[in-house]
């Protein structure tokens, strides 16, 4: 492999890596190994103990410094005379923009997000830069190949968006302990300790009393003196006993539902077991401490231990407490942060409440963390191995070696005898709205959504839009950047609370809008239909997005939160496609039919053509797809 | 004042683990919150086994040298290192654990620098440096260690010390690896080995038998199945090319080629199949790329590792019994070879 060649174009490379974690500490370090001499690294983060498991150029000195800096600092010590150049900053600001990738040979990710993954991949289509993604996620992992024109794009396969769920799932009936975590998580915590002028679901009942609705503005605030351990008790009873007990009197809603039970303080709990734990109530000075913690004051030390209803209404108590007699001054301004280790304890406590209510499994507050944070579980091999394979393709890229390019699986079990299992990649989706310019279809109703709606949902999310525009004809809806002047901004957040139908420009059935990232280089064009109802379970969203070519639906749930709920789905990346999504696409070497089959299938009968290259047919096939 | 805070925080974790030791169960704090993320991989009972383990690691080039910065990571609970080489120029191509400081190296074994190196990944790991030569040590010493494993051995000790390991009552898993050019070779010798995997929701008890290192290296080839990694048959006859030629790891070129071909004629010979069986081409990549593939490197110490962390917390279906990789067709493949073809 050590042709002068191949020496002469890894040294005159210039490489950007994104993405200086688990990933790429690996990556970097492999890359400086193989004689690559210019290297350029972006990370906008800084870095945490849970790092140090892995991202083994940081030591726990450096906790809270940036993630780049220090790996390029590491890096030069085994390799001083490299030329390594690091950001610390998002690479979605506007300074890396198509001219900036421009200067690139290829560009090698390393991300932990599909937002920014979208967006790097279509800055390397805009720039006509190759791009090699990557992803891991336990002892999975990935590696695939992306050059304009010649292979698919990240995106010509969709990848699964971050699941959300239906709220009346999570306000009345939650079937599953995640939906336990997201009402403990997004509403009840934030209701509590969130902002207060922020919307929240939390008392949505079927029977909408307007008397009792001012009760329960009543039951959140705490009165200036009033006693702690009394508002526990009292926020515990009206949200696992009151809400639940009118949550029964719909008899509808339970018709084929298994009844929550309520649960009351005083059955769990009696009276004198809280007076012996008020340990929180004889402190005096009440300063900011982020440090304290429900669980050692209740005797209890191992995350991993599965706690009963009495223990973690316990915890519930103890933590609500705690946050109000040691971290009074943040409350109102918090947001969950898995590395609060008070909150975590709240959220797994409140969780589990309600969990037993509905007859769903504990779980412990490690696991709880992990659903609630979104935490990818993660193991330095995988990321050395995938790094190994991202410099073997890196190296093909840059020698114009097409025929040799391949997506390569890291598998946790042999399937046919591989534990790495390379793949040739597919030919670009005609129908791919980001590499192929394909228009979508939008189904959603013109009078009640409003351009709100389009914007968050469609634009950003689905879209994975930064900084659009959006257009109807010769008419500019809206738009964000800088350098828009005050009547502007005026006029589009007037705009955005528009019904689509009621715009300056009305979108109705049959209209066609543009959508356009102007730094991503996007252009999307989206035909409108009008349509009166959506199914409130299947469609959440109140709309539906289509046109270009699905990848089959993979077990219903993503990565992003039940990574420890679904240990089956091959989610490598955060919600990425894997060896089991199925392919209707193409394959460059055009032996097998299209069909539906599972691509594990598909590589079978491909792999066999791999091994036997003599096969003329064969040969012309591939040299086909690279002219 | 930064230096001083991390010598104490190094002692109060070692001593905290010593702690650990003794009490036997629970991992501390500041495991928990340091291998959270592994821990959500294989649980909190694998990693105390993890902590527990001691590790042998002879032979150190850039592969093992992957292979050791994986398993402290992980956090084993010692690895001991074997390599009286010095440090010269070609130590420090692909082994990233060796500052090109030659007013650092000089005079030192490639096991010492790699040792301060290691340590720094991981503090509550027990890195250390054992001097002398491996094939001399008796079956005692072994029995010190959970795992062994030899990288860039010779024929002679590779088989020398797997027997070693299996005289022993305890069972000391074995692994030997070698990469050249681009390719990569793990062998694995579990004896009898008893495990769980998961089936559907279920946790199923297994059991897998292992050759020897011996066995499985003298298999004759006529039963072997066709589609077997012809990286298998390559180092059977780079391991004998080496024993006949008194040569090390490496030390070989393309001017030895004309001998490996003899060697390789009279191997097919003796085991009655067809000259093709043996590509030239690959056995002139081996004896040319004598120098690491550094990705190759990741991958094959990444793997390496992976096989370790399963035999030492018995959870998860172990490689049997060897693993091949080839950049050039970038396959990683597990094959399974053993006397049971003749039968």
């Amino acid at each position: 492999m050590d042709t002068q060649q191949q020496q002469s174009s890894i040294q005159g490379a210039k490489v950007l890596m994104v993405g200086a974690g688990g990933i790429g500490c690996e990556l970097l370090k492999t890359l400086a190994l193989s004689g690559f001499q210019d290297i350029h690294i972006i990370d906008m983060d800084t870095i945490e103990v849970s790092n140090l498991n892995r991202q083994f150029l940081f030591r726990r000195s450096h906790v809270g410094q940036s993630k780049a800096k220090v790996a390029r600092d590491a890096v030069l010590r085994f390799r001083p005379h490299i030329n390594i150049r690091s950001y610390h900053a998002n690479v979605k600001n506007p300074e890396f923009d198509v001219d900036f990738f421009k200067q690139f040979d290829v560009v090698l990710n390393g991300l932990d997000n599909l937002d920014a993954r979208r967006h790097v991949n279509r800055l390397c289509l805009a720039a006509d830069v190759p791009l090699v993604e990557s992803g891991t996620t336990g002892f999975l992992g990935q590696v695939t190949v992306h050059v304009k024109g010649k292979t698919e794009c990240y995106e010509c396969q969709t990848k699964p968006a971050p699941k959300t769920y239906p709220v009346c799932t999570i306000t009345s009936t939650p079937t599953k302990f995640v939906h336990c975590i997201v009402w403990a998580k997004d509403l009840l915590f934030a209701k509590l300790f969130g902002d207060k002028n922020q919307d929240n679901d939390l008392n949505v009942r079927a029977n909408n009393a307007a008397s009792s609705s001012k009760e329960t503005e009543d039951v959140f605030e705490r009165a200036e003196d009033e006693d702690i351990d009394q508002y526990g008790r009292k926020i515990y009873d009206h949200v696992f006993g009151y809400n639940i007990e009118a949550a029964l009197s719909n008899e509808e809603t339970w018709k084929n539902r298994r009844r929550p039970r309520p649960i009351y303080s005083k059955e769990v709990l009696p009276e004198c077991m809280s007076q012996q734990n008020g340990s929180t109530q004889n402190c005096s000075a009440t300063d900011d401490d982020s440090t304290v913690s429900a669980m050692p004051l209740l005797g209890l030390k191992n995350p991993q231990e599965l706690w009963g209803l009495t223990q973690n209404s316990l915890v519930f108590i103890e933590a609500l407490k705690l946050f109000f007699a040691k971290r009074k001054k943040e409350i109102g301004h918090l947001t969950f942060d898995k590395d609060d280790q008070l909150a975590v304890e709240f959220v797994t406590a409140a969780a589990n409440i309600r969990a037993e209510s509905f007859g769903i499994p504990l779980h412990s507050l490690f696991e709880a963390k992990g659903i609630a944070g979104n935490i990818v579980h993660a193991v330095a091999t995988t990321n050395a191995i995938v790094a190994g394979l991202i410099v073997i393709e890196a190296i093909k890229v840059l020698k114009k070696d097409a025929d040799k390019y391949r997506m390569t699986y890291c598998l946790e079990h042999p399937s046919r005898k591989m534990l790495l299992m390379p793949v040739e990649p597919f030919e670009p989706n005609p129908a791919c709205y980001v590499c192929s310019k394909t228009p979508l279809v939008l189904e959603i109703n013109t009078r009640k959504s409003k351009l709100r709606d389009l914007v968050d949902k469609i634009v950003t999310a689905k879209l994975g839009m930064n900084l659009p525009l959006v257009m109807h004809g010769a008419s500019l809806l809206y738009e964000v950047g800088d350098d828009l002047d005050a009547i502007m901004v005026a006029n589009y957040n007037a705009n955005l609370e528009k019904s689509l139908s009621e715009l300056p420009s009305p979108v109705i059935n049959g209209s066609i809008l543009t959508v356009e990232d102007l730094q991503q280089e996007l252009s999307c064009k989206i035909n409108v239909k009008h349509r009166e109802e959506f199914d409130e379970e299947k469609e959440p969203e109140g709309m539906v997005l289509s046109g270009w070519t699905q990848s089959p639906a993979t077990n219903g749930e993503s990565a992003s939160t039940s990574n420890n709920e679904n240990e089956k789905a091959v989610d490598v990346t955060e919600s990425s496609s894997g060896p089991e999504m199925a392919s209707k696409k193409r394959r460059l070497s055009e032996t097998q039919p299209e069909n539906d089959k599972k691509e594990t299938e598909n590589v079978e009968s491909d792999d066999d053509e791999l091994m036997e290259i003599e096969n003329p047919v064969m040969v012309s096939k591939k040299k086909k797809r690279v002219e | 004042m930064k230096k001083n805070s991390l010598d104490k925080e190094v002692l109060l974790s070692r001593f905290s683990r010593l702690n650990l030791r003794m009490d036997g169960e629970e991992l501390t704090e500041q495991e928990t919150a340091l291998y959270d993320r592994q821990i959500r991989v294989w649980g909190a009972n694998a990693q105390r086994r993890l902590t527990k383990s001691h590790i042998l690691v002879s032979g150190i080039k850039g592969t093992v040298a992957e292979f050791c910065k994986n398993i402290v990571l992980a956090g084993v609970g010692s690895v001991t290192l074997m390599d009286d080489s010095l440090v010269n120029e070609e130590a420090l191509n692909a082994n990233f654990l060796i500052p090109p400081d030659e007013n650092a190296y000089r005079g030192k074994t490639v096991a010492e620098i790699c040792c301060d190196s290691l340590k720094d990944f991981n503090p509550m790991v027990l890195v250390s440096v054992e001097k002398g030569d491996l094939s001399a040590r008796s079956t005692e010493f072994f029995e010190k260690f959970d795992v062994v494993v030899i990288g860039y051995g010779s024929l002679a000790t590779k088989k020398a010390v797997n027997e070693k390991c299996r005289k022993l009552s305890k069972r000391v898993a074995f692994y030997t690896v070698d990469c050249r050019d681009s390719c990569g070779e793990i062998f694995v010798d579990l004896q009898d080995y008893k495990y769980t995997k998961k089936k559907l929701e279920e946790k199923v008890e297994c059991e897998l038998n292992f050759p020897s290192f011996q066995e499985a290296v003298s298999v004759p080839w006529k039963p072997i199945p066709r589609r077997t990694a012809k990286l298998y048959f390559a180092m059977r006859v780079i391991e004998v090319f080496e024993e006949n030629e008194g040569r090390k790891h490496g030390e070989c070129s393309l001017l030895d080629l004309p001998t490996v071909l003899e060697i390789k004629k009279k191997l097919c010979e003796a085991n009655t199949v067809s000259e093709s069986h043996v590509p030239d081409s690959l056995l002139e990549r081996l004896i040319t790329g004598t120098i690491e593939f550094p990705p190759a490197c990741a991958i094959v110490g990444g793997i390496l590792a992976q096989e370790v962390i399963k035999a030492v917390s018995g959870k998860g279906e172990p490689l049997k019994n060897f693993f091949y990789y080839d950049a050039q067709d970038g396959k990683g493949v597990m094959e399974n070879i053993s006397n049971s073809f003749t039968s």
